[in-house]
C-alpha cells in the first residue's frame, strides 16, 4: 500500500535514545525497531517514559542522544519529513471544544493542504459513526465521541505512522471496544500503529508486539507469546471460572462478544 | 521557513475568528470596563475636572482606548495558554504546517478582537457627545498607533500565555498594564500631577501615546510626542517579539 510497507526497513527505528529532564534521567538508552504494518505497544507504568518516546518521535521534544528514524527519516535531522509520515493522538483528546466535529476535521484537512476537505471531513464522520454530531460543539461531546474524532483527525492525509499515546485511558468499557476495533482496522489497512498504555489486556487484545518501558530501557520485547516464555511454563489447574466486571458489564448493556468480532474482523 | 505560512496562518486565524464569534462575551466584557470608566469620568467626576477642553469625552477617550487594547489583550494569553493545555498545541505541531502560523494566528485574532472593541467604545463615546475634527489622515495615524500599541502588547500576552503555570497568571499579567493610563495624562493633564508622580506619568509610555491622538483627534499640530510613542511602541514589540520567539523556542524544543 505504502512504500514503507512494501520495503523491508522498519517504519520506526529507536536506538539507544536518551532524553533527561533537568536531573531526571527518564530514557537511559532505548532500543526498538517497529516492522511496518505492525501495531507495536510500549506498556510501562505512569512516569516510565512512554510520553517521552512517543514525543521525541512526533518530532515534540529532540532526544539528548541516540537515534530514531520514522519512515526512513531521521526525527532531528528531517523533521518535516516525520511529520509528513506521521499522525499524533495525545493522551489529551487534541480536538478544539469549540469548533464543531465537522470543523474540526475540515480544519486538520485544510492544514494538511487536501483537496476537498469538506468531502475528506464527511467520509470520516460517517466511518467514525458521528454523522448525527457532526455539527455539534465537541464540548457537548462524550468521552468516546472525543476520542472517535480525535482519532478520525489523526487520520486525515493517510499518515503511514500513528501515534497513540494512551488512547484509551478514561474511557469507558464500550468505548473501549470501539477505539480497538478502530486499531485494528487501521493495521489491517497497513498503517503502522505505536500506542503505549498501562493497560495490560489492551496490550494482549490488540499489539503484534510488546514492549516494556521501565526505568529508561526496554526490559522486556517480543509478541505475547515470546513474552509467556519468559515465565515458567503453565501450570495446569482446574479453577472456576468467575466472569469478570467487565464481562458482567458487558453482557448487562449488551455488548457482549464485541471484542470477539472485533478480532474475527481480523 | 516553510512555504506554507500564509495559507496555514490563513487556517488558524479562521479557526481563532470562530472561537471570537461564539463567544462574543470575551469582546463586549473587553468593552463594558472601558466603557463604565468613561460614563463614569464624564458624568461622575468629569465636572470636577479641568483639562482645558471643553468637551471631557474628547479628552478622555484615547487613554479609555489604551485601558481597552490591555484589557483585550488577556484573553490572547488565556486563549493560547488553554490551547497549550488542550492538546491541540501538540497536534498542529506534529503536523507538516509552519509552526510560526500558531503564533501568528493568535496575534492577529488580536488585533481583530481588538479593533472590534474599539469601534464599540467609540460608537458609545459618539453617543456621548465625542466630536473630532480629525480628517482622513488623521485617522488613519490614529489607527496606525493604536494598531502597533496593540501588536506590542499582544506579544507581551504571547510571553503570558506560553510561561504562565496557570490560567488566572496568563490573564492576570494584564493588571499593571491596565492601570498605567490612571497615571498618564489620560484622565487628568499631568500638570496637576505632584513633582514624582508627575515625573513618572510624563516619561511612561502612555502619555506620549495618549498626547499623540489627542492632537490627532483635535487636528493641533503634533509635536515630538509622535515620534516618542512609536519609539515605546517599537521598543515593546521589538523586545517583546524577542523574547517571546525565545519562549516559544523553549516550548518546542
Amino acid at each position: 500500500m505504502t512504500n514503507a510497507s512494501t520495503t523491508r526497513e522498519p517504519a520506526i527505528r529507536v536506538q539507544g535514545m536518551e532524553k533527561s529532564y533537568k536531573e531526571l534521567h527518564v530514557l537511559r538508552g532505548v532500543d526498538f525497531d517497529v516492522a511496518p504494518g505492525t501495531i507495536f505497544a510500549l506498556l510501562g507504568s505512569n512516569g516510565a517514559g512512554k510520553t517521552t518516546v512517543v514525543k521525541i518521535l512526533s518530532t515534540l521534544l529532540s532526544p539528548d542522544a541516540g537515534t530514531a528514524t520514522v519512515n526512513g527519516f531521521d526525527v532531528v535531522a528531517h523533521p518535516l519529513r516525520v511529520r509528513e509520515s506521521i499522525s499524533l493522538t495525545g493522551q489529551f483528546a487534541a480536538v478544539d471544544e469549540i469548533l464543531s466535529g465537522r470543523e474540526n476535521l475540515v480544519l486538520v484537512a485544510r492544514l494538511r493542504h487536501l483537496k476537498d476537505p469538506g468531502q475528506v471531513a464527511d467520509d470520516l464522520l460517517a466511518r467514525f459513526n458521528l454523522s448525527d454530531a457532526a455539527s455539534r460543539k465537541v464540548s457537548t461531546y462524550s468521552g468516546g465521541m472525543r476520542r472517535r474524532l480525535d482519532i478520525a483527525m489523526s487520520l486525515i492525509g493517510k499518515p503511514e505512522v500513528i501515534f497513540l499515546d494512551e488512547p484509551t485511558t478514561g474511557l469507558d468499557p464500550e468505548a473501549r471496544i470501539e477505539v480497538w476495533q478502530v486499531i485494528q482496522e487501521l493495521a489491517n489497512q497497513g498503517t503502522t500503529v505505536l500506542l503505549t498504555t498501562q493497560y495490560l489486556d489492551e496490550a494482549e487484545q490488540l499489539a503484534d508486539r510488546i514492549a516494556i518501558l521501565h526505568e529508561g530501557h526496554i526490559i522486556a520485547n517480543g509478541t505475547l507469546a515470546e513474552l509467556k516464555q519468559l515465565l515458567p511454563p503453565a501450570k495446569v489447574e482446574y479453577i472456576e471460572k468467575q466472569p469478570t466486571l467487565e464481562d458482567i458489564f458487558l453482557a448487562l448493556v449488551g455488548n457482549e462478544g464485541k471484542v470477539a468480532s472485533s478480532k474475527d474482523q481480523s | 521557513m516553510s512555504t506554507h505560512f500564509f495559507g496555514d496562518t490563513a487556517v488558524l486565524l479562521g479557526r481563532s475568528m470562530r472561537h471570537i464569534f461564539r463567544s462574543v462575551d470575551t469582546i463586549i466584557t473587553t468593552a463594558i470596563t472601558p466603557i463604565a470608566l468613561m460614563l463614569l469620568f464624564v458624568y461622575v467626576f468629569g465636572g470636577a475636572i479641568k483639562t482645558g477642553t471643553e468637551n471631557y469625552v474628547n479628552y478622555l477617550l484615547p487613554g479609555i482606548m489604551l485601558i481597552a487594547i490591555a484589557s483585550g489583550i488577556a484573553y490572547t494569553a488565556v486563549r493560547l495558554f488553554t490551547d497549550m493545555k488542550s492538546g491541540i498545541f501538540e497536534r498542529f505541531h506534529s503536523m507538516p504546517i509552519a509552526r510560526s502560523s500558531v503564533l501568528w494566528a493568535h496575534v492577529l485574532t488580536s488585533l481583530v478582537a481588538n479593533g472590534l472593541s474599539l469601534v464599540i467604545i467609540v460608537l458609545v463615546a459618539l453617543l456621548m457627545g465625542f466630536r473630532t475634527s480629525a480628517n482622513l489622515l488623521a485617522w488613519l495615524a490614529i489607527v496606525g498607533i493604536l494598531a502597533l500599541f496593540t501588536l506590542a502588547l499582544t506579544w507581551l500576552a504571547i510571553i503570558a500565555g506560553l510561561t504562565a503555570k496557570s490560567v488566572d497568571g496568563a490573564g492576570g499579567f494584564s493588571y499593571p498594564l491596565i492601570f498605567l493610563p490612571f497615571i498618564s495624562s489620560a484622565f487628568v493633564p499631568t500638570a496637576t500631577m505632584p513633582g514624582p508622580v508627575r515625573a513618572f506619568a510624563e516619561n511612561q509610555p502612555v502619555t506620549s501615546i495618549v498626547n499623540t491622538i489627542q492632537d490627532l483627534f483635535e487636528q493641533r499640530p503634533i509635536g515630538s510626542d509622535i515620534w516618542v510613542a512609536l519609539a515605546w511602541c517599537l521598543g515593546i514589540l521589538v523586545l517583546a517579539y524577542f523574547f517571546a520567539t525565545a519562549a516559544y523556542r523553549r516550548k518546542i524544543s
